[in-house]
């Protein structure tokens, strides 16, 4: 039955991200934008510990733990993920968990691998799990990757420059954590070629030879990665070695369905904390909204205002289905690029207005909202551009192949 | 919990609908747009399905089935997908027979229903919109005045369809203009009522097979039962929001229709040797156009399932059908142009659709679910 009420232990557990949301991560939100390249470690302890208890929330492992949530997992990852990229998209991106690297490990992975790789996030030190695909010459054509994995006795070694690989030096060099990064083991046959590969934390032959200086997101750090004569084990190719047209890149795009609806939900924190800072400040200014009247007899303000609000619903809405999809062991890949080209546009462009109706105060520094467009516009490029997405969308509606439409 | 699943009956009643709006309305309604006229045999074809008969309790001759919102819009929007002029007519007697099922008194149920437990389709209707451009729903200038034994009606309205076959009108007027949403009452109207005119049928860009009618009140007495006072008290944001997510619901539709012919012809029409919809810029408008329609779709949902839950939902209504008006526009826009000169030919239908898809944001109060 279609139904878009939370159960009560749901809504607990959202106030309970919302308490650290406001309480943990606003206090240091613009300290983090201008000290970029610093890093709150009070906050990273206290999340770590608090995951080691939560369950599943800000990290992409998930839990298997038998309550309500489980069968939900991924519509549940996006209700937290809203809740604390409402306190701080940065920093959120910036907490320590397997993050993509780990979503590479559950996508891909055996389950001895899963287990191997992902059983060091639930215990010891906070660690960082970080996924490196893109590179200096491809991005969205993420099927023209160059870096190369090639065997040499029960190894393979890898050779390759990626970048903006995000929690890249965190997991590389700040942690005892690992970096998922995606070679070829054949250039000539395609996409079929490209495998996944667990690369540990201060393996040598892996440095990080620059962080990032950004527009937004500045608590979390963007990382050059470069690969030269990076041994790894045999057993640290995720899933199966062999060179098939159905194995390899599918496994990215697997990873894809899941973090899409993830990052969409980023973007909606962001799009509500400046919807709910903008309609304090009306409030506080007796600007009043009022519903359910005609759009014709509304002012300028109340029906931006409306249409921030209502934007942002849509793509919420959307997000949900996503990743409820997916949570039903339904094929997501259109719902979920539909979720993230939505998100990503409707969140840059209220936020952007945001700051309009501020003015000044929307401008300045002295209030986060400034902070909050920048923050959100990564979210209509990364996991894979609006463009990008809007051709996945038409590829699907269209029945088309990659050749056809591209 | 969360879940975007249909109900078993939901997915039947939709699968049948659907067929129904595909095998008979949709190659209707070039011609209905054309002539002003809906087939009388697809109106009796569309009362066989139920749609109106099927919520009115047994004991006044219907088959008593439960009332949802959520139902009700995905029915609307099937409608509304094979012909929104049809869709509006086919479920017009909604407008009188679900409010006095809802609020209606026994005395006033038996009066009224009775002519809706009919094997052929009997008109019925509500006048709600008035002829202003700042109209507002919570402010109507149609006013209902007791003089202690009957009230006087004032005022005039505006699209209200099928009036001129209706044995009875609900009109909405107001009783207490400071009350807003809560100061309007809702009068059973017989039609040959002294001081109700039916003015003439309207001519409007769109909306060509649908007869709407002007309907002025002039000192127009009725008795004080004829005021809708049953168990449950009258509630005119109720009314409202079912009228909203309504057409909230068939912009879906409407949207989606031209959706599919745009995204058939673009995978059909060839130019530079290859189909057109292999062009990012026809597959990137195709692309937007179905998120606008979900979106849309989720948006109607999510305010039909707060009527369900007994919320009065204007908020959410509201948002879904001002949401629903701007993207049925935007997709069946998009639709004429990516058909392009053919858009523009009445030979295709995508130019109706565009020409429907303009009422939803300025009419509204002619459909319920």
């Amino acid at each position: 039955m279609i139904d878009f009420e939370f159960e009560p232990q749901v809504r607990a557990q959202l106030k309970m991200y919302h308490a650290v949301a406001e309480g943990m991560m606003r206090p240091i939100s613009r300290e983090y934008d201008e000290r970029e390249h610093e890093k709150p470690w009070p906050f990273y302890e206290a999340m770590w510990s608090a995951a080691q208890n939560l369950g599943p929330g800000s990290t992409s492992e998930g839990s298997s733990k038998g309550d309500g949530a489980a069968k939900l997992r991924n519509l549940y990852t996006c209700l937290s993920t809203e809740e604390l990229c409402w306190g701080d998209a940065g920093l959120f991106l910036s907490i320590p968990n397997p993050g993509l690297g780990g979503a590479a490990v559950a996508a891909a992975g055996t389950p001895e691998q899963k287990e191997r790789f992902l059983k060091r996030f639930r215990e010891g030190k906070p660690k960082w799990g970080a996924m490196a695909i893109t590179e200096p010459g491809c991005g969205s054509d993420s099927a023209a990757i160059t870096t190369t994995a090639t065997r040499d006795g029960d190894d393979y070694l890898i050779n390759g420059t990626k970048i903006f690989c995000t929690a890249g030096e965190m997991s590389a060099e700040k942690s005892e954590g690992f970096v998922v990064v995606w070679a070829t083991l054949d250039r000539s046959a395609g996409r079929a070629g490209i495998k996944p590969f667990v690369v540990e934390h201060h393996t040598p032959g892996m440095t990080v030879t620059r962080v990032e200086n950004k527009l937004g997101i500045r608590a979390s750090d963007t990382a050059m990665i470069v690969f030269d004569n990076c041994r790894v084990p045999a057993n640290h190719l995720l899933g199966s070695a062999e060179v098939k047209p159905t194995g390899g890149f599918k496994d990215v795009m697997a990873t894809f369905d899941a973090t899409r609806p993830i990052v969409a939900a980023m973007a909606i924190g962001v799009g509500r904390a400046a919807l709910d800072y903008v309609r304090d400040f009306l409030k506080d200014q007796k600007v009043p909204i009022r519903y359910g009247l005609s759009p014709r007899r509304l002012t300028t303000v109340e029906r931006d205002f409306m249409e921030m609000e209502v934007q942002l619903k849509a793509a919420r809405l959307l997000t949900w289905r996503a990743a409820w999809m997916l949570d039903m062991g339904m094929r997501n890949s259109l719902e979920a690029s539909m979720a993230k080209a939505k998100a990503g546009k409707a969140v840059t462009l209220i936020t952007q207005k945001a700051v309009e109706l501020l003015g000044p105060i929307g401008y300045s520094r002295k209030v986060l909202v400034e902070k909050w467009m920048r923050d959100a516009k990564i979210n209509d490029i990364f996991e894979g551009t609006q463009q990008i997405n809007l051709m996945i969308i038409a590829r699907r509606i269209l029945d088309y192949s990659s050749k056809e439409l591209n | 919990m969360i879940s975007f699943e249909l109900t078993e009956e939901q997915r039947m009643i939709r699968d049948t609908v659907v067929a129904f709006a595909t095998d008979e309305i949709r190659p209707a309604a070039r011609l209905a747009d054309e002539t002003g006229t809906i087939p009388q045999a697809l109106i009796e074809q569309a009362w066989e399905l139920g749609l109106v008969r099927g919520a009115i309790p047994e004991e006044y001759g219907g088959y008593g089935d439960a009332r949802s919102a959520v139902t009700g819009t995905i029915v609307a929007e099937e409608l509304a997908f094979g012909d929104l002029s049809t869709a509006i007519h086919v479920l017009t007697p909604r407008l009188i027979a679900f409010p006095v099922v809802e609020f209606g008194s026994s005395e006033q149920r038996i009066r009224i229903l009775k002519d809706f437990a009919s094997d052929k389709f009997v008109a019925g209707t509500s006048a709600f919109l008035e002829p202003r451009f700042d109209f507002d729903a919570s402010a109507l200038a149609t006013t209902a005045v007791s003089d202690g034994t009957d009230y006087l009606l004032n005022g005039a309205k505006c699209c209200v369809p099928l009036a001129d076959d209706s044995a009875n009108i609900l009109i909405f007027a107001t009783t207490n203009r400071d009350l807003e949403f809560r100061g309007v009452d809702g009068f059973l109207v017989p039609r040959a009522t002294p001081g109700l005119t039916i003015v003439g049928r309207e001519q409007n860009m769109g909306l060509k097979g649908l007869a709407t009618f002007e309907v002025k009140l002039e000192n127009c007495r009725i008795g004080k039962d004829s005021r809708l006072s049953g168990e449950t008290p009258f509630n005119f944001t109720r009314i409202v929001s079912q009228g909203r997510v309504a057409m909230a619901a068939m912009a879906v539709g409407v949207a989606r229709a031209a959706y599919e012919y745009a995204k058939d012809y673009a995978k059909e029409r060839k130019a530079f040797g290859v189909p057109i919809a292999t062009k990012q810029a026809i597959a990137f408008m195709l692309a937007e156009m179905a998120t606008e329609i979900d979106a849309t779709r989720l948006l109607a949902w999510e305010a039909a399932a707060c009527l369900d839950r007994g919320e009065d939902a204007l908020i959410e209504s509201s948002q879904a059908r001002n949401y629903a008006a701007q993207s049925a526009l935007m997709v069946t826009d998009n639709a004429v142009q990516i058909l392009g000169g053919h858009g523009y030919i009445r030979e295709h239908p995508v130019e109706m659709f565009l020409r429907n898809a303009r009422s939803f944001a300025v009419i509204e109060g002619v459909a319920t679910v």
